[in-house]
């Protein structure tokens, strides 16, 4: 303050800058010279956001799941059982659902990653620079709609006689209709910003000089883009890998809407919470466990390192 | 006779509506250590990133080794280049980064690693191949630079402003090595500078950039004593340009001529003769700047005009020179210093 205003004393500038001020700035001095409540102040909020909602609501969970139900009344029994996981991994259907599930989560994936690098290529790298902004809403343009407004909306092109099967019937094909295919098509749709952004972004930040550096030592594009590209914008794959894989996941409505009567472990969960409450917190387990190994499993491949 | 390395014909660049290379004709021998020197956006970079096959010139051609390569890829050219930011790999080890260029050339991995341990040896990082470009200082970064361009053997090594980064000291000892590594290997160095000492200290040839055209391409001596144009004079090295009037008063003909502030000698006294054959103003010092090994007047000349003389400082110490400060001086220089500079063509 002093080195602010010179010529003024520091109880005159004090004066000046009056007293209601000078309460703020006393509290800003205190916490200033108080590591440890600044840190209190920042972390007491999302900290017990954290612990009860969040962490809280995964405990309960976990412990439900080894619960069981009377089988007349339906009422939660609050005695310890394996029973829940006995069924679980005994049961071929359960086993066929969970896998099922891993399937379409790893498909979506897959074709995500496939769409979105080209395009955001072009948004990133190809396009020019003033319209890149542009494109980079336009990519994340589905995201403005309501989820089940899309949904529907991809009820009615997938179905019969709908507008996929009229724009491919001068091609002598129809479209898949209702079932497992529509369902990782319209997963990959809305899954594909999350995907897509991270991708841009990485491929945006991509110094020119590496490609060129790459190039001048004798490599062609393929090859540049193998040893230098990839390497590179792995990490956001391996983020954008992350959404949409979990994202698929935990899905239940989009299977329910374009699905026919393919099952997830979304629907199962769905169908058992009134009837079964531990069963269905047995099977909510499952897509945990499975981002938990996803998520070691991105990391020994080194692509979180630089996250 | 020496084959020719590079030939550069008509060659022009512009973005949009403004002209970044107005018509560059140059000739660069083979086994030359040739260097561009100029202000930013003189167009200097612009020229080495065509010769690179980063930028295709809007008109014009690139000929290396008597082959025109206008139309070719990067990895078409027999060319390597050392970028300003050195555009190491980050993914890759310091050894990876070295052998990158012989590997998708598909030599065999063993001949790639001998040579690109020589090539680290050659810049003086023996031991550092299992480093990441992230581990190393930016003097070292630089040499892996130059090692990875190196190791490939072109007949052409282009540099973009390379030492830019580094700091004096590093930079001076770099200038000499870059040198010494450029007489080992033979292959010819394309140097793109702003710095003028850079490029007089180690140059076979400069072409001097302004505006994107070329104003002079001479040896460095020449470029220093002989500068073709007021801009050459100005830009390389500290110049006192002479016009108009002044010119006249002081050199006794009209025209533009430039004195190097080091040719000037300071006689204590205004009013004494001068040797024999010299010729002499009289002024005042408007200031006096002292520069450890040397010291700058300033002088305003009588006849109109300022004179910027620049003097060893063999005897004279820090408190002397102070008192020289508004004093009345004479200043002395051979005719044959006075160089005359032709109007820019």
């Amino acid at each position: 303050m002093t080195a602010l205003t010179p010529g003024l004393s520091p109880e005159s500038a004090r004066r000046a800058a009056g007293p209601g001020r000078g309460a703020v700035r006393r509290l800003a001095g205190a916490l200033h010279r108080r590591p440890r409540l600044r840190l209190a102040a920042l972390l007491t909020a999302p900290l017990l956001w954290l612990v009860l909602a969040y962490l809280g609501s995964l405990a309960a969970l976990f412990l439900s799941a080894f619960w069981s139900t009377d089988s007349f009344t339906s009422e939660v029994v609050r005695i310890w059982t394996t029973a829940n996981f006995e069924e679980l991994v005994g049961s071929p259907v359960y086993r066929t659902v969970a896998l099922r599930t891993v399937g379409v989560a790893l498909a979506v994936t897959a074709l995500c990653a496939v769409i979105a690098f080209p395009l955001a290529f072009y948004t990133a790298r190809v396009a020019h620079p003033r319209r890149r902004p542009l494109f980079v809403v336009a990519l994340l343009m589905p995201l403005w709609a309501g989820y089940l407004v899309k949904v529907y909306a991809w009820r009615l092109i997938l179905s019969e006689g709908g507008p996929l099967d009229w724009a491919l019937r001068p091609f002598g094909l129809s479209g898949p209709g209702y079932g497992l295919t529509a369902t990782v098509l319209v997963l990959t749709y809305l899954w594909l910003p999350y995907m897509a952004l991270p991708i841009h972004t990485a491929l945006a930040q991509l110094p020119d000089n590496l490609l060129n550096a790459s190039a001048d030592l004798g490599a062609r594009t393929g090859r540049t883009f193998v040893s230098v590209v990839l390497p590179l914008v792995w990490p956001a794959v391996a983020a954008g890998s992350v959404f949409t894989f979990s994202l698929s996941l935990g899905d239940y409505i989009t299977v329910q809407i374009v699905g026919g009567k393919t099952q997830l472990i979304g629907n199962l969960v769905y169908s058992n919470v009134t009837l079964n409450l531990p069963l269905a917190a047995a099977l909510g387990t499952v897509p945990v466990a499975v981002i938990v190994v996803y998520l070691l499993a991105v990391r020994r491949s080194g692509a979180l390192r630089s996250l | 006779m020496e084959g020719m390395a590079i030939r550069l014909t008509g060659l022009r660049k512009t973005y949009g509506g403004t002209e970044a290379v107005a018509g560059v004709d140059l000739e660069i021998a083979d086994g030359e250590f040739f260097s561009m020197l100029g202000p930013s956006g003189s167009g200097k970079t612009t020229v080495l990133r065509m010769i690179a096959g980063f930028e295709a010139p809007t008109a014009g051609t690139v000929e290396l080794a008597g082959r025109d390569v206008t139309r070719l890829a990067p990895f078409e050219r027999d060319v390597h280049t050392v970028f300003q930011d050195y555009a190491l790999f980050p993914h890759m080890t310091v050894e990876q980064n070295v052998a990158y260029g012989l590997k998708v050339r598909g030599v065999p991995r063993a001949e790639r690693l001998v040579r690109a341990r020589a090539a680290l040896a050659q810049v003086g990082l023996e031991g550092l191949g299992r480093r990441r470009p992230a581990e190393l200082s930016g003097g070292q970064r630089q040499r892996v630079a130059l090692a990875r361009a190196l190791v490939g053997r072109p007949r052409v090594l282009l540099l973009d402003e390379p030492l830019g980064a580094l700091d004096l000291k590093l930079r001076e000892r770099m200038q000499v090595e870059l040198k010494e590594i450029q007489r080992e290997v033979g292959i010819t160095f394309v140097f793109v500078t702003h710095d003028q000492e850079e490029a007089l200290t180690m140059s076979d040839r400069i072409a001097v950039f302004h505006q994107g055209r070329i104003e002079q391409v001479a040896a460095p001596a020449e470029i220093y004593e002989r500068p073709a144009t007021p801009f050459v004079a100005g830009f390389v090295g500290t110049s006192n340009l002479l016009t108009g009037e002044t010119a006249r008063q002081v050199v006794g003909t009209a025209g533009t001529y430039s004195i190097r502030p080091e040719k000037i000698r300071i006689l204590p006294d205004h009013e004494a003769p001068g040797d024999p054959g010299h010729s002499t103003a009289a002024g005042t010092v408007a200031e006096v700047v002292y520069l450890g090994d040397s010291t700058r007047f300033l002088v305003d000349l009588d006849g109109g005009g300022r004179l910027t003389a620049l003097q060893q400082n063999l005897e004279t110490s820090s408190a002397d020179l102070a008192a020289f400060r508004g004093a009345r001086i004479g200043l002395q220089w051979h005719p044959d210093h006075a160089v005359r500079v032709p109007e820019t063509p």
